[in-house]
Order: structure tokens, then C-alpha cells, then sequence
């Protein structure tokens, strides 16, 4: 059973959401990689402002293939969030609220989410195929010289996610492996 | 002497990257099934439910299975009694990983420097060529386009002679565990054991175009396998690493001789998406 969620994610929202919990959400995300977290951060840095307003936004860590003629995207899933956990605790510090990706986080990163309640979520790694069918738009709003890593803004319908960092400290890593440890043979 | 037109070479390697982008080989897809039903977590059973439907909607509807179509390896057998006309070998190899991530609408994913400005070649050359020279007048292309989150997942250290067979099993088994979800489990483990240290990678990458869950032919390897196959799935990491009992769907070990002081362990690390191809000239 997937609960319905609509972005963006607010304080009320997030206190509803468990490690373990599928949803399905539906509104205006981000996409960043590395290279466009890199540019952000030194923005930030510097004293500017970015592309988009980070308060209660959600970033997906997901750079596409691009789209055939007629389509909104290509292939569409999560890059491994671990290379993003660099920037993470800034951009979290700044407002973000939710990351979509796929791989663990950092001390530094958790310890980031429960301070200023932000939360963390898996998409299917590899599973790009049927994740591009739940986005319904995509424009590129900024560093466009990246390609693949610009900066887009998405609009997405009951875009399927599994909370694996909730803002009580949770984590479906740790507790999904000590429940099947040794369980195999 | 045959000959072999590198316009050939082109268009064969175009089609394997674009169709292997879109398709997984049948071996895959069954160990995948085979890993559902052996699964004991709902919440796992539902992952791997949900990367075969992804599969099928790739094929159908052309999109790649998934975003990450990978650095393009080339494989190649060349027959000494080849001769290859109208243009060297790697430059056809390059044109056709050119032509089929552009006429595949696959993404071009690497830089052409890789630790200062990191630019983006924007057609995804060079491809990683490896060559073999072998007796015989035919080529053989295997292509892997290989994801960079599983690859980032993998490593070499020599070990000594005295760490033994239990050396490299701690090796492999403390690895899986360390990188957990992040390589996209069910993983296919890809062991070099033996060699100098470019070797050992060299047929640890090699492995992987192995089928899927083909034991090694020599029995103590295969029992090696089988070995470090059981412990990994007990680390309870599970398809995308929320808990279960598939962590890997098959360990393919790789043997070379070495020198008396060394034995060099590799492991190359592959995502369920285990996409090759290949194709003879």
C-alpha cells in the first residue's frame, strides 16, 4: 500500500513519514548530479542565489538519457546519492526537505535530515524505464552546458519512493539488513 | 588472410551497444525471476517485481532499461588472419559507439579529463577497447555498457600467498558488505584472482560476460564460488539493499598464474542491469 503524497514536503507532511513507507508523490521536483550540487554550492558560496527556491524543495539525483522526439524524457532513475553527500548538509541547512536517489548517506547527511527534518528516498536503481512514465514534464532551468547533469525541473504524478532516512533517524538500510543477516542458508 | 571492412565494425558495434541498452540477455532476466521467487522479503520481492516490469517497458517502448548507459567497453577477439580495410580497427570501434549512443537516444556519460575540468566528450568516446589477438580468421565483439554506480563499487588490493583462499573470500565478502546498496543489488560479482594487478581487473571484468551463474569449469574454483556466493547473501543487504536474502545473483571467479611473492584479488562489481552483447565477424 503506497501513500499519496503532494509536494512539496512540508513539516506536517514529514512527520508522517516512516523508514519502510512506499509513496507516491506528485508535484515539482529537481534533478541534480554532481557537477550541478558542485555549482550550487560554490553559488552559495559566493553569496548568489540558486536557480531555484531550496526552501521545501525536493532534489532527485538523476541525470536522463535524452528524449526521443515526442517524449517528455528518457530513461529516467537514480544515480547513487553517496557522491552528493559532499553538498547535502548545506543545501538541507538552506531548506531542502527531501533527496530522491539510491545508495546510503552519510553520518554527516542523517545527522543533517533529523536537526533541520529533512528526509531521504529510494528510487529503484536502474528501474529508469517505468520512473519516466510518472513525469509528466521536464524543462532544463539552468547550467544547460552539462547535458545530461543540467539542472531540470520536473513535474511528476504518483512518482514511486521508499522512505529510507525519515526525519526520527530511521534508516531501511541498517534495519532491512539486520532483520535477513544470516538468513540466507 | 580475410578481410573485414571497419564500416562492418562500425555498424555491428552501433547495433550492440543500442539493442543491449534496450534488452537484457535471457540469462539475466531468468536469474532475476529465479531471485523473486527465491526471495524471502516481501519488500524485496516487490523491488525485483517492479526492475522486471521496468525490463519489459524497455523493450517495448525503446527506452533504456536504465539512464546510466554506461562507458562502452569493447571486447574484441581478433583473429590473426584478419585483416581489416578502409580503416583502422578503433577508430571504426569509436565511430560506432558514436553512431549507435546518438541514433539510440542513449546518454553520453564520459569527460574527457577525468580529475580537472571534467568536459563532457558529448558522444560518449573513447570506448574502453581491450584486444585479444587469437588464432583464427574472425572478430569478436562483446560490448558492456558499464554503469559508473556499480564500477565506482569496485577494487584491487594484493593479498600475500599465506592469506589464501580464506584471504580472498574476506576480501569479496567485506567488500559487498561495505558498499551495500549502492552498487544496485542483485550484483553479479565479477573475481580476479592471480596475474599482476592490471591483469587481475582485466579478468575480473572479464567474468562478467560470463552467463550469469555459469560455474567456473575448474572444480575448486566453482567451489570458491559457491562459497563466497552463500556468504554474500547472508549480509542480508537484498535487492537495492533494503533487506533480504539475494544480495548477489552469482559470483564469477577468474584464475591466472602469478608471481611466487603476490596474489593479486579484483573484483569488479556489476549491477543486476547486466547488460553485453556480442556479435562474430
Amino acid at each position: 500500500m503506497s501513500k499519496e503524497v503532494t509536494l512539496p514536503l512540508t513539516d506536517e507532511v514529514l512527520k508522517d513519514l516512516k523508514t519502510g513507507d512506499n509513496l507516491l508523490l506528485t508535484g515539482v521536483i529537481y534533478t541534480a548530479r554532481d557537477a550541478a550540487h558542485k555549482r550550487m554550492v560554490e553559488a552559495l558560496d559566493h553569496g548568489k542565489s540558486l536557480p531555484f527556491d531550496i526552501k521545501g524543495a525536493t532534489i532527485y539525483y538523476m541525470g536522463p538519457t535524452p528524449a526521443r522526439p515526442g517524449r517528455i524524457i528518457g530513461s529516467a532513475g537514480p544515480t547513487t546519492s553517496g557522491r552528493m553527500d559532499a553538498y547535502a548538509p548545506r543545501l538541507i541547512a538552506e531548506g531542502l526537505k527531501g533527496m530522491i536517489g539510491k545508495g546510503s548517506r552519510s553520518s554527516a547527511v542523517k545527522d543533517a535530515m533529523v536537526k533541520h527534518k529533512a528526509v531521504y528516498l529510494g528510487a529503484i536503481g536502474g528501474a529508469g524505464a517505468i520512473i519516466s512514465k510518472s513525469i509528466k514534464k521536464a524543462e532544463v532551468i539552468a547550467y544547460e552546458e552539462l547535458g545530461a547533469e543540467a539542472l531540470r525541473r520536473l513535474e511528476v504524478a504518483d512518482f514511486p519512493v521508499t522512505v529510507i532516512n525519515d526525519i526520527y533517524g530511521g534508516d531501511l538500510y541498517e534495519e532491512g539488513k539486520a532483520k535477513y543477516k544470516g538468513k540466507a542458508s | 588472410m580475410r578481410e573485414i571492412q571497419a564500416g562492418d565494425v562500425t555498424n555491428t558495434v552501433a547495433r550492440l551497444f543500442e539493442h543491449s541498452c534496450h534488452y537484457l540477455p535471457p540469462d539475466v532476466i531468468i536469474a532475476m525471476k529465479q531471485a523473486r521467487e527465491k526471495e524471502k522479503s516481501p519488500v524485496c520481492r516487490d523491488v525485483l517485481g517492479r526492475i522486471l516490469e521496468n525490463v519489459e517497458i524497455a523493450g517495448k517502448e525503446q527506452i533504456p532499461i536504465c539512464q546510466d548507459t554506461g562507458a562502452a567497453v569493447v571486447m574484441l577477439e581478433l583473429g590473426q588472419e584478419v585483416h581489416i580495410t578502409s580503416g583502422d580497427l578503433y577508430t571504426a570501434v569509436n565511430a560506432g559507439v558514436r553512431q549507435g549512443y546518438d541514433k539510440g537516444y542513449l546518454r553520453k556519460s564520459i569527460v574527457s579529463q577525468p580529475c580537472f575540468a571534467r568536459v563532457n566528450t558529448t558522444d560518449n568516446t573513447p570506448a574502453m577497447i581491450h584486444t585479444d589477438i587469437v588464432p583464427g580468421d574472425r572478430l569478436k565483439i562483446s560490448v558492456l555498457p558499464k554503469g559508473g554506480g556499480s564500477e565506482n563499487c569496485s577494487r584491487l588490493t594484493v593479498l600475500t600467498p599465506s592469506d589464501g583462499r580464506q584471504g580472498v573470500i574476506d576480501f569479496v565478502v567485506n567488500l559487498v558488505d561495505e558498499v551495500g546498496s549502492n552498487p544496485c543489488p542483485p550484483v553479479i560479482i565479477g573475481v580476479g584472482i592471480g596475474g599482476t594487478t592490471e591483469k587481475a581487473m582485466f579478468i575480473a571484468k572479464k567474468a562478467l560476460l560470463r552467463k550469469v551463474g555459469e560455474p567456473s569449469p575448474d572444480p575448486e574454483v566453482a567451489d570458491l564460488e559457491r562459497e563466497i556466493l552463500g556468504r554474500v547473501n547472508n549480509l542480508g543487504i537484498g535487492a537495492m539493499g533494503y533487506g533480504g536474502i539475494v544480495t548477489a545473483l552469482a559470483v564469477h571467479v577468474e584464475t591466472s598464474p602469478c608471481h611466487i611473492a603476490s596474489m593479486p584479488v579484483a573484483v569488479n562489481m556489476q549491477c543486476w542491469c547486466a547488460r553485453r552483447e556480442e556479435a562474430i565477424l
